[in-house]
């Protein structure tokens, strides 16, 4: 028998880069099926160039700029792709998801040095670039109207979080307009891919956390702190548990605070600081929302709170056999 | 000659030194605005670096700032009337940022480094080729902006609007094209 001696570990768990992106995109996969049923070839469409043109970028760019080897093997560009088909509307010019997924790999990812080195979430990079540069695409949210053959032709429709701001600012004529509860949980709401059906972004979620992918931490603090403050807030004409509700279905919330926020790059390592990450996510979120110029601010709050995340890892556990001063 | 060259490549204000950002990101909205806005303080820098390089033996060391701020204050307030009589469409579109210039710090930068301590006849070489690099980077800057942003260049249209990212010639977009310049003007430098 030959014996190896070697420096701990010893035992591995099978745990990989490939294996988490691998079960994140499994867990989207739900709220994908969805959004294909309600916006048809839209939905897949945008999805395939969107994953196409990330891994295409990312191989290109280690290959001739960086000249490293490839890295696409890790899924990682996959999953930044479909992250960013989610957070786009589906009837989207194909040159503007192109452009997209060149920011999000080309500036957010890899002008820092690849995956593990960027401080921001490259599919939100892509995204906002895409909402500030494009404000009138990115802001034309076809109808879900159950599975549609065409791809650009759709009834464009304004989304719950729009009529929200218009009733937050007094015009409580709106709040009949709203979609009803039940609507926005099973998903046939306006909206961007991964923004249609709040059940299935729950199920794929709750799944995350069942397999340790993630921490409870980041989406129980953000759903909590935007859940507290729309209670506060809740607007002349509407029930308090009402308003809770559209908050918490309408919009990026569930995805965010699930699939954006949890990144592991980009958050913070200690529970501590994932609570923290996660109340001032939800506060920034509440803030835009409410007072903004932008009807959504999920994006723009996980960006900002991934620039404070070098800071909130100086949250650390004390040294073991650390002496007391 | 060195001098003059000096400026423009190797220690370019901008992508050299890293000098006077606040310009630099605020004004290079278009290739135009970034040559003008260059220009004048292309002028603020000749004239000051002359001025203070002539005074250099009379300005007691522990004043030298704010005399140094005195000669600056001077010919930004020459350029400034002078843009708002001769140049009244971009006086309006670059503002503040005419005033502003006294506290550029690329001019104060050259008169304390090199013009206290240089000739007359060195001092105005070094602020034309100061000056020179200074306008060179805005223009390209606002050039690569002014095309990524709208479309065109120096307003001459080179591709259709609809296909220009608006962030360009917002603030994010200043700081995105500033960052990759800077960084393929090192990698050139170096070769």
């Amino acid at each position: 028998m030959k014996l190896i001696v070697s420096a701990a570990p010893h035992a591995h768990s099978g745990d990989s880069v490939r294996r988490n992106m691998l079960l994140v995109i499994a867990a989207l996969m739900p709220a994908y099926a969805v959004s294909v049923a309600a916006f048809g070839w839209g939905a897949i469409i945008t999805a395939a160039i969107s994953i196409v043109a990330c891994v295409g970028f990312e191989w290109l760019i280690a290959k001739f700029i960086l000249k490293q080897t490839p890295t696409i093997g890790d899924c990682s560009a996959i999953l930044t792709g479909l992250l960013l088909a989610f957070n786009l509307p589906c009837n989207l010019s194909w040159w503007i998801v192109v452009i997209g997924a060149l920011v999000a790999i080309g500036v957010g990812k890899m002008t820092f040095g690849g995956l593990g080195q960027n401080p921001f979430n490259p599919a939100l990079v892509g995204r906002v670039f895409l909402l500030i540069s494009f404000p009138v695409q990115m802001t034309t949210w076809p109808r879900p109207l159950g599975f549609q053959t065409q791809y650009l032709d759709a009834i464009t429709a304004a989304t719950p979080l729009a009529h929200m701001k218009q009733i937050m600012k007094g015009d409580s004529l709106l709040i009949d307009q709203l979609p009803s509860l039940w609507d926005s949980f099973v998903g046939v709401i306006g909206g961007s891919l991964g923004e249609v059906c709040a059940i299935a972004l729950l199920i794929g979620g709750l799944g995350l956390i069942a397999t340790r992918v993630i921490t409870w931490h980041i989406p129980v603090s953000i759903l909590a702190t935007m859940a507290i403050f729309a209670w506060l807030t809740t607007p002349t004409g509407m029930c308090g548990h009402e308003y809770v509700l559209y908050t918490l279905l309408t919009g990026g919330a569930i995805l965010g605070a699930f699939f954006m926020a949890t990144d592991y790059v980009t958050s913070p390592m200690t529970n501590c600081g994932k609570l923290i990450f996660g109340v001032c996510i939800g506060l920034i979120v509440m803030v835009i929302r409410t007072w903004g110029a932008y009807p959504e601010g999920m994006s723009f709050a996980i960006l900002i709170m991934n620039a404070c995340v070098p800071l909130l890892n100086k949250i650390r556990p004390k040294r073991f056999g650390e002496s007391k001063k | 000659m060195k001098t003059l060259t000096n400026g423009i490549l190797k220690e370019n204000p901008t992508f050299g030194l890293v000098l006077g950002m606040c310009p630099t990101l605020a004004t290079t909205t278009s290739a135009e605005n970034g040559m003008f806005m260059g220009l004048a303080t292309m002028f603020v820098l000749i004239c000051s670096n002359v001025v203070i390089s002539l005074l250099k033996n009379l300005i007691p060391d522990k004043v030298r700032i704010p005399s140094f701020i005195v000669v600056i204050a001077t010919f930004v307030t020459v350029v400034q009337l002078l843009m708002q009589a001769y140049l009244p469409p971009i006086y309006e579109k670059l503002g503040l940022f005419i005033p502003l210039i006294v506290v550029n710090c690329i001019v104060l930068g050259r008169a304390e480094a090199f013009a206290a301590k240089n000739s007359v006849g060195l001092s105005a070489l070094d602020g034309i080729g100061m000056g020179l690099g200074f306008t060179l980077s805005l223009t390209i800057i606002g050039a690569v902006r002014e095309l990524l942003g709208t479309g065109c260049v120096f307003g001459a249209h080179i591709y259709s609007e609809q296909y220009a990212a608006l962030i360009f010639v917002l603030a994010p977009g200043a700081f995105i094209c500033l960052a990759y310049l800077m960084a393929a003007i090192q990698k050139l430098m170096k070769k």
